[in-house]
């Protein structure tokens, strides 16, 4: 009898238990999915912005030797750098000239030249002007100077904008001019020493004739556009160097991807690229300007310095208003406070203050701050003051949290030696809060650094091209810079989003790193 | 206030069992619920007194009266008169703050300072102002060390935490911070608690040795630790003061039946 019972509950027993290690497996597994699905998208936003980013880290850079004439750049004299330096149009004008000179077929009309001084923007000889200004003694010389090539056809050249099909035609055997100019042949027909039939079956098969594709044929520094083609023979528009450059050359034929209506860079302007790029003028190097240029309706010359001081002095402000008075606050409610219907009312409104949406406090801070107070539109003071209402109940709540989980001992120690309430709380109960209270103080103002909404209203979105002195200049912030880059029309705001973007997360994960140290260093004395 | 050095003299002339402490109808109610029912006592001087008494039967409320601790429980409201050196602790121009550095406490759970052990001696003086040199701020940290029986043991390693001593030399130590800004009582909720029978014993020890300077009330839940230690008991009982006597009295021939009861473990 004593046995069948015990055996029964035995291998109930048994089956419950093995349920309950099933359970415990399943909930681990739940657990490893969810870790793994939170990482698999961690990984999938920092590689697909990464990859973004890196493209904006890097740009290509014309080469340009300029006589520097001193009536053309420097018009009060070489003893006025600064008027050097915002001779911006004077550069330009060089740099004008040396394309022309490089490419003189241009000449032939005016909506030529100008795709031709598209190449690179007036603002991108900046540097130039300041590098002059720098060095008044490079005046009357010639020098090499470098300067942003357009953002078009910087993607252009990084193969971002479009697919092009590549392929190389066998020797050139014969070549025979159409149409000449004093300079040489601007139309010619060619014939390789292999038929032309590869082409033509590419040509076909990507629709050439239908959609409109352009062709460009180049050997060397020599770029001419694809008329027609036979399996005999091939005739072009010569659009860049010389026509004699395809004697006995082994031309590459690219078949652009886009019709050239719908791109943004003409046909022109892709074969005078090609042709700098294959006489060495153009390289890719690191985009500086990136980091330290403010922002700029050229996205080639713009930069997130502005902003990121914008994003300082905004911090500033919001530090100095929101750690004090949510410390102070947390302190008193938790240390000092009566518990009474009225502090338990304030507690539950702390709360929902946490809870209220962002854009919420930016209209606050647009009729207050900007209405009633009449301070500065733009400025990071009244940023920082709206973000620092906006973070003041998190570390409100982080405070009091970390008050609280201060063991009560510690309180009563210092108690039964006589200390009053205050010393106690500020000799004893506030060094041991101090880890707690400033990773929550970091982490609401990491929340704030990345918050956007409420800075468009009290128009921190404005175009802000130069770095702001003072925190009641214009300015703008990170987070607000990627929104506005992101509604670019250009295809070029896109990796220079996705690299401010990259600029923001560096100083977030920076600011959290900076708690866990000093969580870390105050931990250790205790 | 008086200083280090005369305070023991002057409670050593008095007469050791002359009260210290005098409690007059203490009542103490946390919010409505009455705790310590009608409470009077008198402490003796230079004595070791036992509180004893099952859980929750309102030594430690009692005890947490005579340095008003309890100020800082928001519900609690005491009523009656504790009368220290012919002034009533109660009334309204006696500073908690200054009440308590003249009663020390000790509680049941050792509880230094997170700081190095000189801070944690040094801290009471240092807000009292009791030191005028740091020469002076030496002598009393050693001192207070000394009587607590722990200067040997951490002489040389003053600057290193006391968070990191063994669980007996804490509560030696919150002692000695005890001692440090000069009290005349001492109040020890439980201060062995904690502590392995080693331990024990040299805080029973050490007891038996401040007996001669300070008026001392030991908590404790150990029949044989109030006998050991003190020459007076008093048995709580549901709040209320059943029995209060010498100790040998009360252990060999307690006059109530709950008393006896008690101490010979048949509840409680």
């Amino acid at each position: 009898m004593t046995e069948t019972v015990s055996t029964t509950r035995t291998e109930r027993a048994t089956r419950r238990l093995k349920q309950r290690y099933r359970a415990e497996r399943r909930f681990k597994l739940y657990g490893q999915i969810s870790i793994a699905i939170a990482l698999g998208f961690l990984a999938l936003l920092v590689v697909s912005i990464g990859s973004q980013a890196i493209s904006a880290f890097s740009n290509h850079k014309v080469s340009f030797d300029l006589t520097l004439a001193p009536e053309t750049v420097a018009p009060n004299g070489p003893g006025d750098t600064e008027a050097i330096a915002e001779n911006v149009s004077g550069f330009y004008e060089l740099v004008r000239e040396d394309l022309l000179e490089a490419f003189p077929a241009a000449s032939q009309s005016r909506a030529l030249e100008t795709e031709l001084y598209g190449l690179v923007t007036r603002l991108a000889t900046i540097p130039m002007a300041r590098q002059t200004a720098d060095n008044p003694g490079r005046l009357g010389e010639t020098v090499t100077y470098r300067a942003v090539l357009s953002d078009d056809l910087d993607l252009y050249l990084k193969g971002a904008v479009m697919d092009e099909q590549r392929m190389r035609l066998s020797a050139v055997a014969a070549i025979d001019p159409l149409e000449a100019s004093p300079a040489g042949a601007t139309r010619f027909a060619l014939t390789t020493e292999a038929s032309l039939q590869q082409l033509i079956t590419a040509l076909e098969d990507a629709g050439a004739q239908d959609r409109g594709l352009s062709t460009l044929v180049q050997a060397g520094p020599a770029v001419a556009k694809l008329e027609d083609v036979t399996p005999g023979r091939l005739t072009a528009q010569l659009y860049a160097g010389r026509a004699e450059d395809f004697r006995g050359a082994v031309p590459t034929v690219r078949i652009l991807g886009l019709p050239e209506t719908e791109r943004n860079m003409t046909d022109h302007q892709i074969a005078w690229t090609l042709s700098l790029k294959d006489q060495g003028r153009i390289q890719r190097g690191l985009n500086w300007a990136l980091l330290t240029n403010a922002d700029s309706t050229y996205p080639e010359i713009a930069g997130v310095l502005a902003a990121i001081v914008g994003s300082v002095f905004t911090m500033l402000v919001t530090a100095s208003i929101a750690i004090p008075v949510g410390v102070g606050a947390a302190i008193y409610l938790e240390e000092f406070a009566p518990k009474s219907r009225l502090t338990g009312i304030i507690e539950v409104n702390i709360n929902n203050l946490a809870a209220v949406p962002s854009i919420v406090f930016g209209l606050l801070g647009a009729a207050v701050f900007l209405n009633v107070f009449g301070f500065p539109r733009s400025a990071p003071l009244v940023g920082g003051l709206v973000l620092g209402l906006l973070t003041l109940p998190t570390i409100i709540i982080a405070s009091r949290a970390a008050l609280r989980a201060v063991p009560p001992s510690i309180r009563d120690a210092a108690l039964g030696v006589g200390a009053s309430r205050t010393q106690a709380v500020f000799h004893h109960v506030l060094p041991l809060a101090a880890p707690g209270i400033l990773t929550g103080a970091i982490i609401g103002m990491a929340r704030a650094l990345g918050e956007t909404a409420p800075l468009l209203l009290i128009g921190m979105v404005a175009f802000v091209a130069e770095v702001p002195a003072g925190p009641a200049d214009e300015a703008t912030a990170l987070p607000v810079l990627v929104f506005k880059w992101s509604t670019g029309a250009e295809r070029a705001w896109e990796p220079n989003t996705a690299a401010a973007i990259v600029v923001l997360l560096t100083f977030m994960v920076m600011m959290n790193a900076v708690a866990v140290l000093l969580r870390r260093r105050f931990e250790r004395r205790w | 206030m008086t200083s280090m050095t005369e305070a023991p003299a002057a409670i050593a002339q008095t007469d050791p069992e002359a009260a210290k402490v005098r409690c007059e109808n203490i009542d103490v109610f946390y919010d409505d619920k009455q705790a310590i029912f009608d409470i009077s006592m008198d402490i003796p001087a230079r004595a070791v007194t036992a509180f004893i008494g099952p859980s929750g039967c309102g030594k430690s409320t009692f005890l947490r009266c005579i340095n008003r601790m309890n100020d800082t429980i928001e519900s609690a409201r005491v009523e009656g008169r504790i009368v220290i050196d012919g002034e009533n602790v109660n009334s309204e121009h006696v500073d908690p703050v200054l009440l308590r550095s003249q009663v020390g406490m000790v509680f049941q759970k050792p509880n230094p300072f997170p700081k190095s052990i000189f801070d944690n001696i040094a801290y009471g003086p240092r807000i009292h102002g009791l030191a005028q040199s740091k020469e002076e701020l030496d002598e009393i940290v050693e001192t207070s060390l000394t009587r607590a029986g722990l200067w040997e043991e951490v002489k040389d390693r003053l600057p290193s935490p006391g968070t990191g001593l063994s669980g007996g030399q804490q509560q030696r130590l919150c002692i000695a911070r005890a001692i440090a800004v000069s009290p005349e009582v001492i109040l020890m909720d439980e201060p062995c608690s904690a502590l392995d029978p080693i331990a024990t014993a040299k805080i029973e020890e050490l007891i038996d040795e401040l007996r001669e300077r300070y008026c001392i009330v030991i908590i404790t839940h150990s029949m044989q630790q109030a006998a050991r230690v003190s020459q007076k008991t008093a048995f709580f009982h549901l709040g209320k003061l059943i029995e209060f006597g010498e100790t040998e009295t009360v252990f060999t021939n307690p006059s109530d039946d709950r008393t006896q009861d008690y101490i010979t473990g048949r509840f409680g």
